[in-house]
């Protein structure tokens, strides 16, 4: 991965006002990849989307991480059944209009 | 333009204190958040309307003006313009924002707080925007350039070969524009593909039926059939039965993100009897039918 992919971690928790410890919290969690270099911690660019979102379901929306957890996976599972729905429906589409 | 009842919006008491408000968003956010609530549209429209609540009950000196002129905003308009015309905001403490970021906001908000005023500091990442569009099965044949007015903006993209019915691709960064210097949002377009009248599509492989007459069925045969890419002739065996299923490799969808490969197209034969039948074919089938 080229440095350019990488975010300094205290740079994101400066910039939206949260705690280290949190970004450690997550990673501990699996919520989140990291990366460490020369014992600085690092956010992949990949991860900001998701990382920016849990920000936001702890922080506004005040979530705890057991909380977050939960939801991030039954997210996941809403998304894979949304995915099967889509496929049952192309199926489906097979027999329809004969 | 209506007035909106923000405290019946947060379903707070007029009287409801600070921690109350920040109470009541959370409740809300938690249930209608964008963020939990992909794809939910209904969900989306009441989460912006709960945020404005919450932008002007959370910030005192607005929930100062909109209790103070609440009901009567037009009359707070008409203050605000003699006000304006002495040279002063009675909505001082307000801080103004343009661009895209103002239709996370009704008119009524704006009307008061002079565009998507928000007291707070903290970056907000923009509103991710959804489109759909719509294409013909053939149109997924081959990869092809497609320019999109999102929202005013011309925005060109590469639809691959093979895309999917409700496939969805996300654009980086064409989403809403952030506040405060947040990051742009994403757009998501799901792709609608319409049925075809000849073929059926599952994943890469494509399904189609043919017709053929008695006698190709029975003694064998040519017959020309029609692929998303052209003609085919195809030699029928002899003694096909009706509702066979033929493979041709290759002959069926692009696969999607591997130029060069396809799926395979599933021929069904069907078998169209003769009608009509003349006195000499009805004995002549009354004769084979004695040799059986």
């Amino acid at each position: 991965m080229k440095t350019t992919d990488l975010i300094p971690a205290n740079e994101f928790c400066t910039h939206h006002h949260i705690e280290l410890s949190f970004i450690h919290a997550l990673k501990e969690s699996g919520l989140i990849e990291i990366t460490s270099i020369e014992e600085k911690v690092f956010v992949p660019i990949s991860q900001l989307p998701q990382l920016e979102k849990l920000v936001r379901l702890y922080y506004e929306m005040d979530i705890n991480l057991e909380g977050i957890e939960t939801i991030t996976y039954l997210l996941q599972r809403l998304n894979d059944l949304h995915q099967q729905v889509l496929l049952l429906s192309n199926r489906l589409s097979m027999y329809e209009g004969d | 333009m209506e007035f909106i009842d923000y405290y019946k919006i947060l379903g707070i008491d007029k009287k409801a204190t600070e921690e109350e408000i920040k109470k009541a968003y959370r409740k809300l956010a938690r249930k209608l958040h964008p963020d939990l609530n992909p794809n939910d549209k209904d969900a989306h429209k009441k989460f912006q309307q709960v945020n404005e609540a919450n932008e002007v009950l959370s910030d005192p000196e607005k929930r100062k003006k909109y209790d103070q002129y609440g009901k009567d905003w037009q009359h707070a308009d008409q203050f605000e313009q003699q006000r304006q015309s002495r040279g002063q905001s009675p909505f001082s403490g307000g801080q103004h924002f343009g661009g895209d970021s103002d239709q996370d906001f009704s008119s009524f908000f704006e009307s008061m707080f002079g565009g998507s005023g928000r007291g707070r500091q903290t970056k907000f990442r923009g509103q991710d925007y959804n489109a759909e569009l719509k294409l013909n099965l053939t149109d997924a044949l081959e990869t092809r350039q497609q320019t999109l007015t999102i929202n005013g903006k011309n925005i060109r993209i590469t639809i691959p070969a093979g895309i999917e019915n409700g496939q969805v691709i996300k654009l980086k960064g064409h989403g809403a524009a952030g506040v405060n210097g947040g990051p742009a949002g994403d757009l998501f377009i799901t792709f609608v593909i319409a049925p075809h009248p000849g073929f059926k599509r599952l994943g890469n492989d494509l399904f189609t039926t043919t017709t053929i007459d008695l006698y190709t069925a029975l003694l064998g045969g040519d017959t020309t059939i029609d692929t998303l890419q052209g003609k085919v002739k195809l030699k029928v065996n002899p003694e096909t039965q009706f509702g066979t299923k033929i493979r041709l490799k290759g002959k069926g969808f692009p696969i999607y993100k591997k130029e060069g490969e396809f799926g395979d197209l599933f021929v069904t034969y069907e078998i169209k009897l003769p009608a009509n039948l003349t006195e000499k074919q009805k004995a002549l089938f009354t004769e084979l039918s004695k040799l059986t």
